[in-house]
């Protein structure tokens, strides 16, 4: 049952063959199984799991139309606030702390019935691109368990990828939906910045920030996609517009006639030779299919990494400064006569994790005065450079497209004392997040030199999702015919079966 | 080659106020000249008459109707502090030195 698709989970529920107390339970116990190696989760609540899941069971018996997905499992990203429910970005300093309110998208998940079984594992707050700046220890790859599953949303792309979930919530601020889906060999869409809200999603850089689905197929991503994006008050960034139809466009799955521009800045020198290879294996079945190939430049984007890391330290150095030991999580050192400022440094140096204090120095430097203008200001002026390459590629091409990350997954302790070395692993994903439109990775097969999954990396304009799951469907059809299997059954068994 | 010195980046710690310890300072700022080696290319470029852009939605001011919503009670408010006294946050003390 678990290795079903979450559309085949939520066909069987429609029709009775299965309750969802039984589905839940089912990736209860392979959680339980496999997580030992996996450590995907930071929290499991298989308690809250459950009531959930019978009480969507009881309103389907009652004839109530909940939704698509409903009755169906999932893993939410920790940095999502989830009431009564440990939530703590990854970090030391919101150890313990249960978030007083519901998320927008928790809420969207909840009136969905979609059940959240817990917590998954991440970069703290988001920062990094292989989990291992989490608080609490890396997760691992299934598919090697000596290596990386990606990151930040490095807990959510392994349980999918274990079949511990079915679908699973990332956020994306330069790539931590993408990366991670490419590294795990699932699906992973960043939407439109601005289609799913906000509120709730702990922020690490506000105008880069944004949640997105992980499945193992192009249409249980679009699924999971239309319950969480839409309008919301409580986000004044939220895009109030009506969700592009995702789920159709999945279904439908065709080519074409449809332009897709290949980035000639985004491949070649620095990409790992099997990566490329699958990633032109992948456009010559698009072209197989109809579609046209057209070449497209976007000379700024050799600064976007540059520029990504200017921007979202600056964002962050301003946005962690809540942590302030004064209103909920970590306070140490509150000794008699210690003054606020000595019990805040003192709880920030405790709480933060070593890759957030680099961040937070960094933006503090680069919004210094004497050096605004010269890191922060050249950064938000290439920022619109970025924004007007896209703009006259787009009108080249319906869609653009390049290899997810320049590598496929590397080991646990490879890159983590290299900072630079790490950051470089998104220099595909960030134009996407600094132009503020949607992107998808999709599994492209495996890289012949060490049989490790391969991201296909589809890009749109802003609120355009549409044409990322058009597309996508239409390679994945293909690729899988090509395979005969879908490319988890190429993982190995864990859990000591091999 | 940038660089940023031992006492640069304790100074810096000191303005986001992060207590660092010794070592983590010396680590930092041994990192920081590749850091900023590499971020500092976005000066290469000419960029006279190229506009600053802040967000990626061209957004003016968002204001809602003014009317009461539900919020949280005091209780859940308080729910995840540190310390709290007679319904508020305690804090250490804000204002000069203890006496």
């Amino acid at each position: 049952m678990i290795h079903s698709t979450a559309a085949e989970m939520a066909d069987a529920l429609a029709k009775g063959e299965t309750t969802s107390v039984a589905l839940t339970q089912a990736h209860l116990d392979r959680i339980t199984a496999v997580d030992g190696q996996v450590k995907a989760f930071l929290h499991v609540d298989a308690e809250g799991a459950l009531a959930q899941a019978k009480d969507v069971d009881a309103r389907r018996a009652k004839g109530e139309k909940i939704s698509a997905i409903a009755g169906v499992p999932l893993a939410l990203k920790d940095v999502l606030a989830q009431k009564g429910v440990p939530t703590t970005a990854g970090s030391k300093i919101l150890q313990g702390w249960r978030p007083p309110y519901d998320s927008t998208v928790v809420s969207k998940l909840k009136s969905a019935g979609v059940v959240i079984m817990g917590k998954t594992n991440m970069d703290e707050f988001a920062m990094g691109s292989s989990t291992e700046n989490s608080g609490y220890g890396p997760t691992f790859n299934p598919w090697d368990l000596t290596r990386t599953p990606g990151g930040s949303s490095g807990g959510s792309s392994a349980a999918v990828s274990s079949f511990e979930a079915p679908l699973a919530i990332g956020s994306d601020t330069g790539g931590s939906i993408r990366q991670p889906a490419a590294l795990t060999g699932i699906v992973g869409v960043r939407p439109t910045y601005g289609a799913v809200s906000r509120f709730g999603l702990i922020a690490y850089s506000s105008s880069l920030d944004q949640a997105g689905p992980f499945g193992r197929t192009v249409l249980d991503t679009a699924l999971l996609h239309e319950v969480i994006a839409g309008h919301d008050v409580r986000d004044a960034t939220s895009i109030n517009a009506p969700v592009p139809a995702v789920v159709n466009a999945a279904k439908s799955g065709d080519v074409k006639g449809m332009k897709i521009g290949v980035i000639k800045q985004l491949q070649g020198e620095g990409y790992q030779k099997g990566v490329q290879t699958r990633f032109d294996e992948s456009l010559q079945i698009l072209a197989g299919l109809g579609a046209e190939i057209v070449e497209v430049d976007c000379p700024s984007f050799e600064y976007a990494l540059a520029v990504y890391y200017l921007i979202a330290p600056s964002e962050c150095s301003s946005n962690l400064a809540r942590f302030d030991a004064m209103r909920y999580g970590l306070r140490t050192g509150d000794v008699d006569g210690a003054s606020a400022e000595a019990v805040m440094s003192a709880t920030r140096d405790a709480g933060f994790g070593r890759e957030v204090k680099r961040r937070i120095i960094l933006g503090t430097y680069a919004l210094s005065s004497g050096y605004y203008d010269a890191y922060y200001g050249s950064a938000q002026k290439i920022r619109t450079l970025i924004i007007q390459d896209y703009a006259k590629a787009f009108a080249q091409a319906d869609v653009l497209v390049s290899p997810t990350a320049p590598t496929t997954a590397y080991k646990i302790g490879e890159k983590v004392d290299d900072p630079m070395a790490m950051y470089l692993g998104d220099v595909a994903t960030i134009p996407v997040n600094l132009a503020g439109i949607c992107g998808m990775s999709l599994p492209a097969g495996l890289a012949d030199e060490d049989n490790l999954p391969v991201g296909f990396q589809i890009m749109a304009p802003a609120m355009q999702d549409q044409r990322l799951y058009q597309a996508g469907a239409a390679l994945e059809a293909a690729l899988l015919s090509k395979w005969g299997a879908p490319i988890l059954s190429k993982a190995p068994a864990l859990g000591g079966a091999k | 080659m940038s660089s940023l010195s031992r006492d640069d980046v304790a100074k810096l710690a000191g303005l986001a106020r992060i207590e660092m310890t010794e070592s983590e300072l010396v680590e930092l700022s041994s990192q920081f000249g590749m850091i900023l080696d590499a971020v500092a290319r976005v000066q290469e470029m000419d960029l006279s008459g190229v506009k600053a852009t802040s967000h990626p939605q061209p957004l003016e001011n968002i204001a809602r109707p003014d009317v009461v919503l539900p919020s949280l009670s005091p209780e859940d408010a308080l729910s995840g502090a540190p310390a709290q006294e007679e319904s508020r946050f305690r804090v250490p003390q804000i204002l000069g030195e203890a006496e």
